[in-house]
């Protein structure tokens, strides 16, 4: 059997995205990458650095591995899609996750913003990989103007609070055709474990393996656990039983 | 609305009262808090609290690493000019010192701006002294417009503006704005400032917030660390990084820990700021502002730099010379500079540093947007 995540027409081999802005050095980025087996990362295209060798990341990123730049520090759909036409005249690609925030107290995208950038860049060619609150009107307006994927984010960035907003994640799931994919706010492996059993199509992650005390390591149980909650859903989970056993059943007297 | 009536708010209030009330408890209490108040935050910087520092430390190094990571932006200062019409009693460009003054020229400013960029730093500081009629809003733009060809960011700590002013600035390429109130008492604020347009205390403390409304990305505040009761000026550039954040969300806002350093002139600080106190208003100020920007400059020597990037520091100047051209022109020529910095090094060997404390040097986190 098959189980492949095409985005934007290229097959991916793996359902774990990576970032790369809070390492203690760049030479981390290919170790963890290894480590972890992911087959994106993401990187702020405000800290590409072209000018200086030892600065510049994108030096970092072994060849193979899809190159997700991200418009970090926008604050509207206008800086965002300006970020986005810099990062291809670099020669960083079509790829490109949108990211507006305009709340630096939480972090929370802006929906409408990422909508209207979404909509501009898909025409100009992009393959559109947007960074949004769980919410399902967005997802579907995202959707509709043709973004490759949608990226709910499981609790605000950077809070390693796991899926706190599960529920929400598990509607857009079962409502968009797109991949979803889930962004921020993942702390444990249990918890991309737990995302990609409800069927979500890749998790995206920073903090959890930056703050971890041996990031390489901490990639490793990453990989795995966004491996095995893919196999999982895959399987199909046992339901659990959710009704309750009545030891006097209400319907009773229909068999009577 | 503006900060001043926050400022009202706390201008009586006892906190030698307030801190004898203050009991262990309540501070271990506070460590596991999500949400600090602002008498949360008050307590943190109280004596009582200095019996927490390596708690607070631990919790402040984890908040920080999760927010920022292990990384240190990097960014050099360059003084335009230190022409000055104010009589500010504790600063070198003080009118009345006897001070080389300067303004350089747009061609100097492309030399310096060159040499600087060559290093690799690409977030810049420009810094004037105030006299609107040489060192002019228009030559500043100028300076700007020179300045976003060599680097990615550009940060002004200029005197206070008005809302237009600063958005013909942000137009140009400017993206962040430094400005210390120097001391949030308002009263020893007047005695300090003996004349100038710096004397209107609140149309300094205001600034921050007209940068805000004119769009500026970052706004970093301060007060200089000597003036005032070290407690009180701490808490209230505190809850001035907090109103910008609750005010404007989408602006950046950082905190800026300047301690006095010596000038010409030779003013003697009132107040012994020691380090402890220091490592506590970082420590602070990361747990009350979990996403603020924490800068140290050199005025701060090697050692203590080194000591505080693992405590919630997120930020540091290099290759510092608070002279006017001091970048191109040698030492012997550095008779115009503001005040003394501690750390000499340059940018090689504090990048150096910080990686061997495992941390990553940040030359470059901004792109400008035209």
């Amino acid at each position: 059997m098959t189980d492949q995540l095409i985005i934007g027409g290229k097959t991916l081999p793996s359902r774990l995205f990576v970032g790369t802005g809070k390492y203690s050095s760049n030479d981390l980025i290919p170790e963890i990458l290894k480590s972890s087996n992911a087959s994106v990362i993401t990187v702020a295209l405000r800290r590409v650095n072209l000018d200086a060798d030892s600065e510049n990341i994108l030096k970092f990123i072994p060849k193979g591995v899809q190159l997700l730049p991200n418009t970090s520090g926008a604050r509207n759909a206008e800086e965002a899609i300006r970020i986005a036409r810099l990062s291809r005249a670099l020669g960083c690609g079509d790829w490109i996750k949108i990211e507006i925030i305009n709340d630096n107290k939480y972090l929370l995208p802006d929906g409408y913003e990422t909508i209207k950038a979404t909509e501009i860049l898909v025409k100009e060619g992009f393959t559109v990989l947007p960074y949004m609150s769980p919410d399902l009107s967005v997802a579907r307006s995202l959707e509709s103007v043709g973004a490759s994927t949608v990226m709910p984010l499981g609790s605000p960035i950077g809070t390693n609070r796991g899926l706190e907003t599960k529920e929400l994640i598990r509607i857009i799931i079962e409502e968009i055709k797109i991949p979803v994919i889930v962004d921020a706010g993942i702390g444990k492996p249990s918890d991309a474990c737990e995302a990609m059993e409800m069927g979500a199509a890749a998790c995206l992650l920073n903090t959890a393996i930056a703050s971890s005390n041996d990031p390489v390591l901490m990639a490793k149980a990453f990989g795995a656990a966004v491996s095995a909650g893919r196999t999982a859903y895959l399987a199909g989970l046992g339901e659990r039983v959710k009704k309750a056993q009545a030891s006097s059943p209400l319907t009773g007297f229909l068999n009577e | 609305m503006s900060f001043y009536d926050e400022y009202l708010r706390y201008k009586d209030f006892d906190i030698d009262e307030f801190n004898k009330r203050i009991t262990d408890i309540d501070v271990e209490r506070l460590l596991g808090k999500r949400n600090l108040n602002e008498l949360d935050f008050l307590t943190l910087l109280s004596p009582r609290a200095e019996s927490f520092l390596e708690d607070m430390a631990h919790i402040s190094h984890s908040l920080t690493v999760q927010h920022f990571g292990k990384t240190i932006l990097m960014y050099t200062p360059m003084y335009l000019a230190n022409y000055c019409t104010n009589e500010c009693i504790y600063c070198g460009f003080n009118k009345t010192n006897k001070l080389k003054r300067n303004q350089l020229s747009l061609e100097e400013v492309e030399l310096e701006a060159k040499l600087i960029s060559s290093k690799g730093i690409k977030h810049i500081l420009i810094l004037t002294g105030d006299a609107r009629d040489i060192s002019s809003v228009k030559y500043i733009r100028d300076c700007v417009l020179i300045l976003k060809k060599y680097f990615h960011s550009i940060s002004i700590e200029i005197y206070a503006l008005e809302q237009d002013e600063y958005k013909s600035l942000i137009d140009a390429g400017v993206d962040s704005i430094t400005i210390y109130q120097e001391t949030y008492n308002e009263e020893l604020y007047d005695t300090l400032h003996l004349s100038g347009p710096k004397k209107d205390y609140r149309f300094r403390l205001d600034a921050p917030e007209r940068a805000s409304k004119a769009n500026i990305r970052n706004v970093n505040v301060g007060a200089l660390l000597g003036l005032d009761d070290f407690q009180r000026e701490a808490f209230l550039t505190g809850l001035h990084a907090k109103y910008i954040e609750e005010k404007f969300p989408n602006v950046d806002v950082s905190i800026s820990m300047p301690r006095i350093r010596p000038s010409v002139g030779g003013f003697e600080p009132k107040i012994v700021v020691s380090d402890k106190n220091l490592v506590q208003f970082i420590l602070a100020s990361r747990l009350y502002i979990n996403r603020a920007g924490i800068t140290i400059s050199t005025r701060e020597d090697a050692e203590f730099r080194n000591n505080v990037i693992s405590l919630g520091v997120t930020k540091m100047s290099a290759d510092s010379n608070t002279s006017v051209g001091g970048h191109t022109h040698d030492d012997s020529e550095t008779d115009t500079a503001q005040f003394d910095i501690s750390d000499t090094r340059d940018l090689f060997e504090m990048c150096e540093d910080i990686k061997s404390l495992g941390y990553q040097p940040v030359l470059k986190d901004w792109d400008i947007l035209d």
